[in-house]
């Protein structure tokens, strides 16, 4: 029988320290999950997938966007129809991601450990926001100019105006398609790996929940994540 | 038909060749197209906390 990483004696040197820290912070039934506590069956707990679910859109179409060109997307039904299913699920992105926020937000969701999933979810929230900006400011229409004018004052007035040109469109073409998406992408993996580790937020406790000590605290009821 | 669509022959359901309507209270000003929006995200928000929903299967 072949030897597996988990018969071996702890390895020395990085990788066998990063190896072990990964386990052991995310081991795969935790990683994967097949259950959730019986808590989590509930609409609201639906819309941090449903805010995931259009990102997996609004990336896929960005792409073809991007493969295909402005020609194509500005001039070709097929290329308005991809065009506007990238702004349709932007849109439905920033709805679901608002109402996951309010959800999260009226749950405290950062109590028990959770203050880096309420913070990188915070700051993805801001990274998408500067996406969605910069993607308007490549749209190639008087809207995008119109944005552009409107915007150009109010970040020369905090000092970005030199960095961050909103008038340049190439500059604001690759943020759009490459920096903030990468960045965007990157805090979402972080976040979702934050989900995973700790565990979706259980409901604040009823006043007289409080005062019980935690040892008596019995262990939430788990059910099966349906397909 | 692409033509068509970019000469303005959209037939869409709503008439959007028109300034904005906009709301004005005090120094908040917003379009009634944003305040219909918020208006929805918070029915459905209301309804996500209120709506059952479907049971699943309890571990044995």
């Amino acid at each position: 029988m072949s030897e597996t990483v988990a018969d071996r004696p702890a390895g020395r040197g990085w990788t066998a320290w990063v190896r072990r820290r990964a386990v052991q912070a995310l081991p795969p039934e935790k990683l994967l999950p097949d259950e959730q506590p019986a808590y989590v069956t509930s609409w609201i707990y639906v819309f941090g997938v449903l805010t995931l679910s259009a990102l997996v859109v609004v990336l896929i179409s960005g792409g073809v966007l991007a493969l295909k060109g402005p020609a194509w997307w500005h001039s070709s039904p097929r290329g308005h129809f991809v065009n506007s299913t990238h702004l349709w699920s932007t849109e439905l992105l920033f709805a679901f991601m608002v109402i996951h926020l309010w959800g999260k937000f009226f749950m405290a969701a950062w109590r028990g450990g959770r203050a880096m999933t309420w913070i990188t979810g915070v700051v993805a929230f801001v990274a998408s926001i500067g996406t969605a900006f910069t993607g308007y400011l490549s749209q190639q229409n008087f809207d995008s100019q119109w944005i552009a004018s409107e915007g150009k004052d109010g970040l020369n007035s905090v000092g970005i105006g030199a960095f961050f040109n909103v008038t340049d469109f190439g500059q604001m073409l690759l943020w759009h398609v490459t920096l903030l998406p990468l960045a965007l992408g990157i805090l979402v993996v972080i976040h979702i790996l934050q989900v995973r580790h700790r565990g979706v937020v259980p409901p604040i406790p009823l006043p007289d929940e409080r005062h019980r000590p935690a040892a008596a605290e019995p262990e939430p009821r788990r059910e099966e994540v349906q397909p | 038909m692409g033509r068509a669509l970019l000469e303005g022959g959209s037939p869409a359901p709503i008439n959007l060749n028109h300034t904005g309507h906009y709301v004005h209270w005090g120094v908040v000003q917003i379009s009634v197209a944003n305040l219909v929006v918020i208006g929805v995200m918070i029915i459905i928000f209301m309804a996500a906390l209120l709506l059952p929903f479907p049971k699943g299967r309890r571990r044995p």
